[in-house]
């Protein structure tokens, strides 16, 4: 057994309200660069839909993740190693650049230069790759809240998949497409144990960090073979196309290293993401990933999860090397008890064999709102059960989503998020007593007193219960406060505009082409952590 | 000239490799890429970018067999002159023309399309004359010098004056025999080899082998927390 830790995340989808906030902060702290105009490192789709990049779920096309060979040992679905380097003269199955989307700015300059004329002058939409004027025909959430369905959603591979599953299902689907049923599914890195980008990479660039498992990009040693891209069955490397590098979401790594959460949890409007570790045996990892039957990868990877209750594992952690406050971090993860605990959390299409980090709890509130709109009480346990099969949106959907198929995880996790809607009611309404066994916590195998630490976690935790985050190292924490603070005057440095040099941003190609030699690149930006932190956490106005 | 050109030009072009590829490492590890255009344009990238490749290389190992394999060593296995001959004449110009066409399908690609015209810099533009120019150029010379019968031997001139080089002490006389259109093509060649570092032909120096042979998943640690020189691209921002 060797233990790791993992800084993972967990999204209710329940709250989603699909705003897009975490998109476009994170944009804004990451993507905002010449040539990663059409990344968009975290994005919300809806669901039923294509998603972004179109179709990325669709592995028969652009072959990411692993897969069983004939031996029964894993290997990545593009092909072998050999197979792999020989077609590195041009990556087979890449998605191009119209699969995400044509990236555009506007010609705002008509607004005011245009000359006087009957017309109100407009502002056209120009391609940021050619310059030239552009149709806009496509974007990163086209789709968004079922928009152009009608035409193309059938275009979604899970529902061609739960067609192909038999008459039922396909019936229940298309069902749902007239009733307009829809959820928000909010994407990031996976983070995953068993990464194939990280297989992918010829260089030896992508990383998984021993620390806190987050996997990077080493900018550096990347040399832009982009077989990372088609690796990832999640599509959420992209390829610089004016540096010629891969990148890929960084689970903000500068700001978890000093225990503040990623930039899409901390402006989510929702708080619907949980932040927390995970001890993880990283000698189960293979195994777990290599178990023949695709419905058992779910609980292949609960297997790998460690119990960080237990003195035997904690043992073996202070042995491999986690920090104590780690340990302490992972006994009071939001992550362990949602994945593990309470086991409501599912991940994001397991099949693929990587082992993703980002779980997510299958949405409810729908079948509530159904229910009462039928005249039952949508709160009472019975009528809820019995609902979840009936959903709107089927549970082979969402099966298809988070189980490689299976219903019964699916359908378990939404009954236990029926019973503690249950519950709560019955303790609010004083018909059960707060802490003791009802009906409805028995029906799910729940106590009370689990069904109501659930439901804390779920609907009141504050922010230091949502993002449990140890430190990168307690001992270094001032040492890393002076290093964000400038040692000399910030304008002096080699090249800076203090020495007679260009200062940031200003671009322009360099004797290799766009950003390179030795220039300064806009990358990130940190207040002073410290300060950062108490301003949002503390309880003292004065102290803002 | 003569010592000039084949006495000194080789040592400075290769003196350029070593010193442009230590430089561009230190200096640029950044930009060491071919910065891919595949996103904008795949179709026609995935025919000619693997027929440019695979031809190049197949006369790149021409090349090392034509100048560094004596000919006392093919004669000792029993390919006489003649044969030697057919197979680097029919060998050679197939391999040459998968290259050229391949080229002239890539130069076709960034010509006419616009996004992968606008990532193209004059850096680019001059490594492509220069590069369409060496093989062509090759092909010329080979072409117009070789019948199916007999051809020119460069095995008793360039071949030996190549070798000499290794051994610091350049026969600049054998040069002043072989055809113009050989010498020419050796004077781009050795340009060719002198700019490769300064230009987005370094990629040929990170061919990735390694991957053949590291365990799929790569862990690496954060290492210590503490202020390190950043790499060019790493700057500090600074608040």
């Amino acid at each position: 057994m060797r233990v790791l830790a993992q800084v993972a995340m967990v999204m209710n989808l329940d709250k989603c309200i699909g705003c897009h906030t975490c998109s476009v902060t994170c944009k804004q702290t990451w993507t905002n660069r010449s040539g990663m105009e059409y990344a968009w490192f975290n994005n919300v789709e809806t669901r039923p839909g294509q998603g972004y990049p179109r179709r990325w779920q669709d592995q028969e096309k652009w072959r990411g993740g692993w897969r069983l060979n004939r031996r029964g040992r894993l290997t990545l679905r593009a092909g072998s190693r050999v197979a792999r380097l020989a077609n590195i003269f041009a990556n087979p199955v890449l998605p191009g650049i119209k699969d995400y989307y044509e990236p555009w700015t506007y010609d705002y300059r008509n607004l005011v230069n245009a000359p006087l004329g009957e017309d109100y002058p407009v502002a056209e939409p120009r391609s940021l790759l050619t310059g030239k004027p552009m149709k806009i025909e496509w974007s990163a959430n086209w789709d968004d809240d079922l928009g152009g369905s009608v035409e193309h959603g059938d275009a979604d591979p899970l529902v061609v998949r739960a067609r192909a599953q038999g008459e039922q299902a396909a019936e229940k689907v298309r069902a749902a497409f007239e009733q307009t049923f829809m959820f928000y599914l909010p994407r990031i890195c996976e983070h995953c144990l068993n990464p194939s980008c990280v297989a992918s990479c010829p260089s030896g660039a992508i990383y998984k960090r021993e620390e806190d498992g987050i996997v990077l990009v080493d900018q550096d040693h990347c040399r832009g073979w982009r077989q990372c891209v088609t690796g990832c069955p999640y599509k959420k490397i992209y390829f610089n196309h004016r540096t010629g590098k891969a990148e890929k979401c960084t689970f903000c790594y500068p700001r978890i290293e000093v225990g503040l959460p990623t930039v899409c949890s901390e402006t989510c409007v929702g708080r619907l993401r949980y932040l927390g570790v995970v001890l993880y045996d990283a000698d189960a990892v293979t195994a777990a990933a290599s178990v023949p039957e695709d419905r058992d990868l779910y609980e292949a990877q609960l297997g790998v999860f460690l119990d960080p209750e237990d003195p035997e594992v904690r043992r073996a952690a202070e042995r491999d090397g986690v920090a104590h406050d780690w340990i302490e971090a992972a006994r009071r993860s939001p992550v362990h008890a949602l994945v593990s605990r309470y086991r409501v959390a599912l991940p994001l299409h397991p099949e693929y064999r990587t082992m993703p980090m980002v779980w997510y709890i299958p949405p409810l509130s729908p079948v509530v709102e159904a229910l009462t709109e039928t005249g039952f009480d949508g709160e009472d346990a019975g009528n809820l059960f019995g609902a979840i099969d009936t959903l709107r949106i089927p549970v082979e959907y969402l099966a298809g989503l988070f189980t490689a198929g299976d219903p019964a995880p699916v359908r378990a996790s939404l009954e236990k998020l029926a019973a503690m809607r249950a519950h709560m009611r019955a303790v609010n309404l004083g018909e059960a007593e707060s802490g003791s066994p009802s009906e409805a916590a028995d029906a799910v195998g729940m106590t009370g007193r689990g069904i109501e630490e659930m439901y804390r976690l779920l609907a009141v935790a504050k922010y230091e219960e949502r993002y449990v985050i140890p430190t990168a190292a307690m001992g270094e924490a001032r040492r890393l406060e002076e290093s964000a603070l400038p040692a000399e005057c910030s304008l002096d440095h080699d090249g800076g505009p203090g020495m007679g040099g260009e200062g940031i941003g200003t671009g322009g190609p360099g004797p290799f082409g766009e950003d390179s030699g030795r220039r300064r690149l806009p990358l990130v930006s940190l207040e002073n952590f410290h300060a950062l932190r108490r301003r949002q956490t503390g309880d003292d106005e004065a102290q803002r | 000239m003569n010592t000039l050109l084949w006495g000194a030009l080789p040592y400075v072009a290769f003196a350029l490799l070593v010193t442009g590829l230590v430089w561009r490492h230190r200096y640029d590890t950044f930009g060491w890429t071919t910065r891919s255009s595949e996103i904008y344009e795949s179709r026609l990238l995935s025919l000619a970018s693997p027929v440019f490749h695979y031809g190049i290389l197949f006369v790149l190992a021409g090349h090392l067999l034509g100048l560094f394999v004596p000919a006392s060593w093919t004669d000792a296995i029993g390919v006489d002159e003649h044969v030697y001959h057919l197979f680097s004449l029919i060998g050679g110009t197939l391999a040459g023309l998968l290259a050229i066409t391949g080229i002239a399908l890539l130069v076709y690609r960034r010509r006419t399309n616009a996004p992968v015209l606008l990532a193209t810099t004059r850096n680019d533009k001059f490594m492509y004359v220069l590069l369409v120019g060496e093989i062509a150029m090759g092909m010329y010379a080979k072409v117009t010098n070789s019948s199916f019968s007999s051809g020119y031997d460069y095995r008793t001139t360039i071949a030996p004056w190549a070798r000499s080089l290794f051994t610091l002490d350049p026969r600049t006389d054998l040069m002043t025999g072989a055809p113009l259109t050989y010498r020419i093509h050796a004077v781009l060649g050795m340009i060719l080899i002198a700019v490769v570092p300064y230009t987005r032909l370094v990629h040929m120096f990170s061919a990735p082998v390694q991957y053949l042979f590291r365990p799929y998943i790569v862990y690496r640690s954060r290492g210590p927390l503490t202020e390190q020189p950043r790499p060019r691209g790493w700057e500090r921002l600074d608040a």
